[in-house]
């Protein structure tokens, strides 16, 4: 019996030595990759190095990751990890002490129970950059032959609280509009999208109806509205821009005419009011380390490239001066 | 007369026996012809982006060039943390309950129930529980694979507990018996003869756990493990993310591309799954005894 005690676990160690070979493996072929991509992409060695934790909006997190993976090319040794919390989760993180940087699709609240005041009380200082534009787009199914263009006015009609369990036919909207039911797609409550798409449509933040399907995932309001003909949703431009093919944008029109988002209206701001920018906000503890002001640095005067790989509108001039400025603001106050 | 009543039953019993035979099937055929769909519809869709490159290269905006490099061996990294904890954590519990405790004793027919509950606790309770006591807290280690390693382990070792007692409890008592009247203590009872005797059962208790460790995301997700790592884990304190979690984060990206990752990294985690299955048959065919 002892014996066979033995040889029954002699497999189990087996599977183990076998597991751990495997991931010794990984090892060696990680260290040697990473360190001749770093070094033969840019020839110098750099001498930056630590870890960056960044947390917040899943619409800017494609942004940082890319400024990351670009930044990391040329400075193999600094470690930048990005989590998806949300704008609000990701501000309670930043303002507990437990990130070093916040990505944001709306300005933080400054007199937040969780967010300014929580930063005040724990003594994190930080600053504000902008870093690229982002639409919210209105679809409808392509099959939709009526909504060419709504007013503010209609869209409000449609997503304000006191049109809960009333609203949901399109003839309510405009009755010159078919008798078809209206079925709504639109942003999870802890989005910053939803949190922008109520402030300027809705007038006031947060307030929504609540019978829609709310998700965190774009991609779920694509397949939702490219499936049902009375469908309207509304998600980030590059959503729609990818999947044009199974959308219809719906022109909005702010008393001005109607304007349809694209890069061009967004970066004007003709497409109102829901052009936004995006932030990012980094702690002054991080600025005083090389390698965070190196980032953020990095983050702005790259921001055209990096918005164009992941898909946003790019700064306009005017806002790339600012950003310029505020950068040479905090290398002054923060290089050693 | 009693002829014709049974004459009459039985085309009647006979229909309601195939009508039940068919029914049977259905159940069957939903479950089996479900996972069918689902495996070649992720097959389908994963093909093409299947390949080394995805345990080889780093999480990328391009989706032609990224990888899920960290996310496979962060995996592999939770998983083996996780197996260190739940096993002899779990194991011991098992032994300690069959073997020592007084089975029928009201504390622990309690323990015993409340295991059982555990087992069927949501995964994301373990996650806030996690998030509270050793994200941050009293141990307060911080969103790292550690903090993962020990919540995984604690969703599983219910589990493991369940199982490992299952099988201590199928060596029969004569093999104990023999070998008190041998002489034998207790303690060399259990650990020369129940515990060898139990190994298959046991470690196939633990594989399945361990393969319903790896395909969680949501209690990760709830500690605050990132979307985007594009380094390896250094060590115990180090950021981390785990297949799940990638995917989770290709599939709600505008390009198409990226659901191509998704499906292709779904691939990978449901060979590994299947590899880890395959482990626990071929152990428990081996070893199983026949008494």
């Amino acid at each position: 019996m002892f014996r066979s005690f033995g040889r029954r676990w002699r497999s189990v160690a087996a599977l183990c030595v076998l597991g751990l070979v495997l991931v010794a493996c990984g090892e060696d072929t990680s260290g040697g990759g990473s360190d001749g991509g770093g070094g033969g992409g840019n020839g110098k060695e750099s001498e930056l190095s630590g870890t960056i934790v960044v947390d917040g909006s899943s619409t800017v997190a494609p942004l940082t990751s890319t400024a990351a993976e670009l930044f990391q090319k040329e400075h193999p040794r600094v470690k930048i990890t990005v989590g998806t919390s949300g704008t609000g989760g990701g501000f309670k993180k930043f303002c507990a002490g437990e990130t070093d940087m916040s990505n944001a699709s709306r300005p933080i609240k400054e007199d937040d129970e969780f967010e300014g005041q929580a930063c005040k009380r724990n003594g994190i200082a930080y600053e504000e950059l902008t870093i690229a534009n982002d639409g919210i787009a209105i679809v409808v199914n392509p099959g939709n032959d009526w909504a060419e263009c709504l007013t503010v006015e209609q869209l409000k009609s449609i997503w304000e609280p006191a049109a809960q369990g009333r609203v949901n036919n399109w003839k309510q909207v405009d009755p010159s509009f078919p008798d078809q039911k209206l079925t709504l797609f639109g942003a999870g409550t802890a989005s910053g999208t939803f949190d922008f798409f109520t402030a300027a449509i809705n007038g006031e933040e947060k307030a929504s109806r609540a019978d829609y399907s709310a998700t965190e995932d774009d991609n779920t309001t694509v397949q939702g509205v490219a499936g049902d003909k009375g469908a309207l949703g509304y998600l980030g431009l590059s959503y729609y821009e990818e999947n044009q093919g199974k959308l219809k944008v719906v022109k909005v029109d702010d008393g001005e005419g109607c304007v349809e988002p694209s890069r061009k209206t967004v970066q004007d701001g003709s497409y109102k009011p829901l052009g936004r920018p995006l932030f990012v906000y980094p702690t002054a503890k991080l600025l005083q380390r090389p390698e965070g002001l190196a980032f953020v640095e990095f983050f702005v005067e790259r921001s055209d490239e990096i918005a164009e790989r992941a898909l946003f509108v790019p700064l306009t001039e005017e806002q790339k001066q600012e950003a310029a400025e505020a950068v040479r603001r905090l290398e002054e106050r923060y290089r050693k | 007369m009693g002829t014709v009543a049974l004459d009459g039953a039985r085309p009647r019993k006979r229909f309601l026996n195939t009508g039940f035979l068919v029914v049977l099937w259905l159940c069957l055929a939903i479950g089996v012809v479900s996972l069918i769909v689902l495996l070649v519809y992720v097959f389908v869709q994963g093909a093409p982006a299947f390949g080394p490159r995805l345990w080889r290269r780093f999480p990328s905006f391009d989706p032609a060039e990224a990888g899920a490099r960290s996310a496979v061996f962060g995996t592999i990294y939770t998983v083996a943390l996780t197996a260190a904890f739940a096993v002899p954590l779990g194991v011991g519990a098992a032994v300690y309950l069959e073997e020592f405790a007084d089975r029928d004793h009201w504390w622990s027919r309690l323990i015993a129930l409340n295991i059982q509950n555990l087992a069927g606790v949501p995964s994301i309770v373990y996650g806030i529980l996690g998030l509270a006591f050793i994200a941050r807290g009293p141990l307060g280690l911080g969103p790292v694979i550690l903090t993962g390693g020990m919540i995984l382990a604690l969703l599983v070792l219910p589990m493991v507990i369940i199982a490992s007692r299952e099988a201590i409890r199928a060596v029969p008592p004569s093999i104990r018996d023999g070998a008190m009247a041998l002489g034998a203590t207790k303690w060399q009872t259990t650990w020369r003869q129940v515990l060898p005797a139990a190994v298959p059962g046991i470690a196939t208790g633990i594989i399945l756990a361990l393969s319903r460790a790896i395909g969680e995301a949501a209690p990760l997700i709830m500690i605050g493990a990132f979307v985007y790592v594009p380094f390896m884990p250094t060590g115990l304190d180090s950021k981390f993310t785990v297949l799940p979690i990638q995917i989770f984060d290709w599939v709600a990206r505008p390009q198409a591309g990226f659901s191509q990752l998704a499906a292709a990294a779904s691939m990978l985690l449901l060979l590994i799954l299947l590899g880890m299955n395959a482990i626990a048959i071929t152990l428990r065919n081996r070893y199983r005894h026949r008494w």
